[in-house]
């Protein structure tokens, strides 16, 4: 009988390294399915990925194709610097909240308004997680960090930012959606997105922006299953999931 | 391109359009404004981009992001926004980009005035942003010196795969001067498909990373040690300094930029009464040109510095003449230019106090 591969390391995974993200921290299986994304759709040898600074700065250890490294949330703009000459190549940006919605606000709005052709994940895991678990602009109301110790009060630190429907307020931007990486029905979803957000690339659409949700259950102080339940829980009320914004 | 009747920061843009330049990120700040303005029209004419950021940091991300393309980009800014474009401008260095600056500096410190000034000299030379590196500097002292320059500086960028500014101040941004424009230069230096992102298929699957995170330490020292090694090779190639009538002057005036123009004047006059004067004038301020300096040494008595601040440049003459010869100053700042009679006047005192 012939053999059926159900399940194989996607080419475009650096072979033989193992991700030093903290078990059960859901960046692994978003990187998964940026990399099986690059192998269907042929595209590895023609992508460029933008590394943030946080978590995922090493991640060009384990996405094999070629990559600059962008200053703390700066990505877009170093994005749209490439993309506005190399309109023939495809250019994505992978940030986490501290990143891209606290110090970075200012590049992934302009970027969002030009509807520059490129393509976005962001990570919201509403905390920092390589700095310790510091607040992040998306930490939810009463959550526990190490600046918030005892919760996030919003008379001191505000409201948490709901980054995919402001950008879907803008009139330029082509595709925003908000999927979860938390539990495997989610996962279908989450696959579709990053497709499309580098299909509307492949078709000059513009601006495609995807908000995975995330965990991080080492600075949230969870085991991964209950950090599992507690984003679906707790974020996903807060962040629904869903299209905010579809040019097709 | 004939000789033409042009502005500073027309030249400028035009220079680099004619080096081969075709992409331009920058947000307007005065006195160079003029620049942006004339690349989003001209860049239109020669199929390249130009695109107004959001800011000065995102300007500087956009070069960062296009010069990792290996073509010609380039920003303009003024001091305040070279402020802000400084800590990219480290990532930029760490990182091995070619990318061209232009810095048209106004006075300061904070918002300052928008007149010329050469304020930003140890901003510029000292190592603009955090971490150890080096950035190449020209200081042109004319328009036509100017052109020449801005055309050179994508030709450095290029060949040693670095950031190069090119250190204006408001007078030569806004100055009117006759000058011709090299057509046809701007062949790429780069070779990009060796190092730049966006050509992994024709590498046949081989990828380029351009960054400068290294956490290892080891890594770190050694991606440290090649960028130290790639700036003695710039200080050995490119070092550049203009000497005017010094080999038997008692007294040289110091100088860079603008101010080097005046002080040109100022010598001229003075050999008329008699006075041995000459003028030394780096021509990059960065790498600086210390061994020229150390030749005035046997026959040189009084070095009198002159530039458009409070005497940022003194400490690399006092270097280069290696503390052996009296270094006096004169300066003007808050946009303020020292005229060519007041550099006289300091010479006549220097001379009165020599006999």
């Amino acid at each position: 009988m012939a053999e059926k591969i159900v399940y194989q390391r996607p080419k475009s995974w650096v072979e033989g390294v193992h991700s030093h993200y903290c078990p059960g921290c859901t960046h692994g299986i978003i990187h998964r399915m940026l990399c099986e994304t690059l192998d269907e759709l042929d595209i590895q040898d023609i992508t460029t990925g933008v590394a943030p600074v946080g978590c995922a700065a090493l991640m060009y250890g384990y996405i094999d194709t070629d990559f600059i490294e962008a200053p703390h949330g700066r990505a877009p703009a170093v994005a749209t610097g490439f993309k506005r000459i190399r309109p023939d190549r495809l250019i994505f940006t992978y940030q986490g909240d501290g990143d891209l919605a606290s110090i970075g606000m200012a590049e992934i709005v302009h970027a969002a308004n030009r509807s520059e052709n490129i393509t976005v994940i962001f990570v919201n895991n509403a905390i920092y997680g390589m700095t310790g678990g510091q607040m992040a602009p998306t930490t939810l109301l009463g959550q526990k960090t190490t600046t918030t110790q005892s919760g996030r009060d919003p008379l001191r630190a505000g409201y948490p930012i709901r980054m995919s429907e402001m950008l879907a307020s803008l009139a330029s931007p082509c595709y925003i959606e908000r999927v979860s990486a938390a539990k495997p029905s989610h996962l279908n979803s989450l696959k579709k997105a990053i497709r499309k957000a580098f299909k509307n690339q492949m078709e000059n659409k513009g601006f495609s922006f995807v908000e995975v949700l995330s965990t991080c259950p080492t600075n949230w102080g969870m085991r991964p299953t209950d950090a599992c339940d507690w984003l679906v829980n707790n974020m996903i009320p807060y962040y629904p999931l869903g299209v905010f914004k579809d040019f097709d | 391109m004939a000789k033409t009747l042009m502005k500073g920061t027309e030249a400028i843009a035009e220079a680099a359009v004619q080096a081969g330049c075709k992409y331009f990120y920058g947000y307007p700040i005065t006195p160079q404004n003029e620049i942006p303005e004339y690349m989003s029209k001209r860049l239109f004419e020669v199929g390249g981009v130009y695109l107004q950021a959001e800011s000065e940091v995102a300007a500087s991300n956009m070069i960062l992001g296009g010069g990792a393309t290996g073509e010609r980009v380039m920003t303009s800014s003024s001091s305040p926004g070279i402020s802000l474009m400084s800590e990219t401008l480290s990532y930029i260095a760490g990182q091995e980009v070619p990318v061209v600056v232009v810095n048209v500096v106004r006075a300061g410190p904070g918002l300052g005035g928008i007149l010329p000034s050469q304020s930003d000299y140890n901003q510029a030379t000292c190592g603009i942003g955090h971490g150890d590196f080096n950035l190449i500097v020209l200081a042109p002292g004319s328009l036509q010196e100017t052109v020449a320059m801005v055309q050179k500086a994508f030709d450095l960028a290029q060949t040693y795969r670095t950031p190069v500014m090119v250190l204006c101040d408001g007078v030569i941004g806004q100055i009117m001067e006759a000058v011709e424009i090299p057509e046809g230069h701007g062949k790429n230096l780069s070779h990009p498909e060796k190092w730049a992102c966006g050509y992994m298929r024709e590498r046949g699957g081989k990828r380029n990373i351009i960054r400068s995170l290294f956490l290892d330490p080891d890594e770190l020292e050694e991606h440290n040690r090649k960028l130290e090694a790639k700036w003695h090779e710039i200080e050995k190639n490119e070092t550049s300094c203009e000497k005017y009538l010094t080999d038997d002057a008692e007294v040289v005036i110091s100088a860079f930029g603008t101010v080097g123009r005046i002080a040109r004047s100022a010598a001229d006059s003075l050999r008329a009464e008699g006075y041995k004067v000459g003028l030394i004038r780096p021509l990059l301020v960065s790498p600086f040109p210390y061994k020229d300096f150390e030749t005035l040494i046997p026959t040189c008595k009084h070095i009198l510095d002159v530039e458009m601040n409070w005497g940022q440049m003194i400490k690399d003459v006092n270097r280069g003449v290696k503390y052996r010869l009296p270094v006096s100053f004169y300066g003007r700042s808050g946009g303020m230019c020292p005229g060519v009679e007041e550099i006289e006047e300091e010479c006549r005192k220097i001379f009165a106090e020599l006999s």
